[in-house]
């Protein structure tokens, strides 16, 4: 069992989320959950670009933790992560908040894995946890592919990392976490395995992804026993248009039809018809804006009962790439419900 | 499950294509009207007084410090997203390579940022141009050497 | 009659690099090289002048040209200064265009940021 499905043995609830994202985001079809927002030029008043991907982080966790009334010495523990290097986008942003911190590198599926690593603190030492997750369109160009400037194309199956962050607060009060809706719940969670299947093509996430969302799909429908469409919603992380039918593919191999009832934040997050954004959006932004807005109202409005989240992240650096490495994905799961925890 | 060679090659097989007619067209139109236009120029300059070779660099200079100049206030990258190796291939690519490093970097400060940075994209096209010419020098040096 | 074959000789060569890059795993970088290189080579082998003469700009803008022009420093330098011109062809021949890119590159950074893209 030690691969197994991890069950929180009391009530963990997602009791709220803040987010912030950029002009892309704002514009979106989502744009409108969005806390807070820069609607010209994303750089949310800073220098650089990576000191604007910390303030997010940082109005994020301000938004959240006043609007709950709480205070850092309330907070037992922050898990949080970006994509740039060392992690300073989210471990700057965070500086002025006393929390024990633990810094992730989960790629695009760090909203995911900080998520289920708050839930089982919680879990285990009660209190309340947060986890935070950021992506800048602009910091993200500059470590792992060109300049803004530089005048290259993007393939099709390139994806567009998101600007946002997004701040979790969870604990084990059923009042606290009923307060805008219904009580959100984290139920269960499993962490994903990394998979190398080759894809070498660092314009091509999707693909490199998949296999390991497709792995910890069917681990989680296998032990589980559970069918796909028992669900409201299998929402993937960041597969975007490619990596989300790859997905489809390997898991009707597997045995599992997702046809009619996954979705994928990357493509939730974009109007890709009146945009250009290829195959979707990307980013640890991206899983983190969606359900910090999106996914957490319909589940406290009731439109969404039952889902299961499955980060997806890539876990490639430009240098490895270059080196003639090839790219591991990685994706973990975590279901969140409104239906009471039995017994 | 399936070995690594198979999933690539069904990843591959699978990622949507660039429109290959579409991109061509672009390229070709984008391509051949910036280096007509570099003809047209190389002619104002030669009507205005100046010699074959000094047009030849004046016309290079022109296109470059334009290049530079519409990648810095933004331009640059929307033309370059329509016209792929339309711009990449001429002297514009190069000098927006350059012109977009350098703005890119500038956070990092002037001497570790822009002045280390500067090459970064454009820095092959010097380096292999270079060695090139020293390996074709050497034997044509050589070769006058036996004659 | 320059212009035309100014235009079909450079888009040509835009087309083909495209054709590479949207159907290859060549990426940009490597395309560029190569064609720089091809241009060193067919500069040297003499190979090359025929299209200048023909196509004008449309030989010479594009970056073959550039290695047409390094060939051709080489071979002056070579002419003028003996085994030494091996040396300090190839640069003295690129230097115009790359003196003119490092400033322009230097006063954009002088004068202008980076933004997002739309």
């Amino acid at each position: 069992m030690a691969h197994g499905i991890l069950t929180m043995r009391r009530p963990v609830y997602l009791l709220d989320a803040a987010s912030v994202g950029g002009h892309e985001e704002a514009a979106g079809p989502l744009g409108a959950y969005l806390d807070r927002h820069d609607a010209k030029n994303d750089d949310f008043g800073q220098d650089t670009w990576e000191a604007a991907e910390s303030e997010m982080n940082r109005l994020a966790a301000e938004v959240l933790l006043t609007r709950a009334g709480l205070d850092a010495a309330e907070i037992g523990a922050l898990f949080a992560g970006d994509l740039l290097n060392q992690c300073t986008g989210s471990g700057y942003g965070l500086l002025p908040f006393d929390v024990p911190y633990f810094g992730l590198y989960g790629a695009c599926s760090t909203a995911a894995e900080g998520l289920l690593l708050a839930a089982l603190f919680v879990d285990h030492f009660g209190g309340r946890a947060m986890s935070a997750a950021s992506s800048h369109f602009c910091s993200a160009e500059r470590q792992f592919r060109f300049p803004m400037e530089y005048g290259g194309q993007r393939t099709p199956t390139s994806q567009w990392t998101v600007t946002g962050a997004a701040a979790f607060l969870l604990g084990g009060d059923r009042a606290e976490a009923a307060r805008h809706g219904r009580a959100v719940r984290i139920a269960e969670a499993l962490p994903g395995i990394t998979i190398d299947q080759g894809i070498t093509d660092a314009n091509n996430m999707g693909a490199a992804m998949a296999p390991a969302a497709a792995d910890t799909i069917l681990r989680y429908l296998r032990e589980s026993g559970r069918e796909p469409q028992s669900f409201d919603m299998i929402v993937t992380g960041d597969l975007g248009a490619e990596g989300a039918s790859i997905l489809c593919e390997l898991c009707r191999a597997g045995g599992a039809e997702l046809a009619g009832v996954h979705r994928d934040c990357g493509l939730l997050i974009y109007d890709r018809a009146a945009t250009d954004k290829h195959a979707g959006g990307s980013g640890c932004g991206c899983s983190a804006l969606v359900l910090a807005g999106y996914l957490l109202a319909q589940l406290r409005a009731g439109t969404l009962g039952d889902i299961l989240l499955v980060g997806t992240g890539a876990l490639l650096s430009p240098m490895v790439v270059q080196q003639g490495r090839s790219i591991p994905g990685i994706a973990h799961l975590v279901r969140i419900t409104t239906k009471e925890a039995t017994a | 499950m399936q070995t690594d060679t198979t999933y690539k090659d069904y990843a591959k097989s699978h990622a949507k294509k660039s429109p290959l007619a579409r991109d061509c067209a672009r390229a070709f139109l984008v391509g051949g009207a910036i280096c007509a236009a570099a003809e047209g120029l190389t002619t104002l300059y030669e009507y205005l007084g100046a010699a074959q070779e000094t047009a030849g660099l004046l016309v290079s200079l022109t296109l470059i410090v334009l290049t530079a100049l519409l990648t810095g206030i933004g331009v640059f990258d929307r033309i370059a997203r329509f016209a792929g190796a339309g711009t990449l291939v001429p002297i514009t690519g190069f000098a927006n390579a350059v012109a977009a490093c350098a703005v890119d970097a500038k956070s990092e400060g002037w001497i570790l940022g822009v002045g280390a940075k500067m090459f970064t994209i454009a820095g092959p096209v010097i380096v292999y141009g270079t060695a090139a010419g020293v390996v074709c020098g050497l034997a044509e040096w050589l070769a006058g050497l036996l004659r | 009659m320059t212009y035309l074959w100014a235009f079909l000789v450079g888009g040509a060569l835009c087309l083909l690099a495209q054709l590479l890059i949207d159907r290859t795993a060549l990426t940009p970088a490597r395309i560029l090289v190569a064609y720089v290189v091809l241009g060193v080579l067919l500069g040297a082998l003499g190979l090359y002048q025929p299209l200048v003469e023909l196509a004008g700009c449309g030989a010479t803008t594009p970056l073959v040209g550039f290695g047409f022009r390094i060939a051709e420093g080489v071979r002056k330098a070579i002419a003028e200064k003996g085994a030494l011109g091996v040396l300090t062809g190839p640069l003295t021949a690129a230097a115009g265009g790359t003196t003119a890119a490092l400033m322009s590159g230097l006063l954009a950074a002088v004068f202008f940021h980076a933004k997002p893209k739309n």
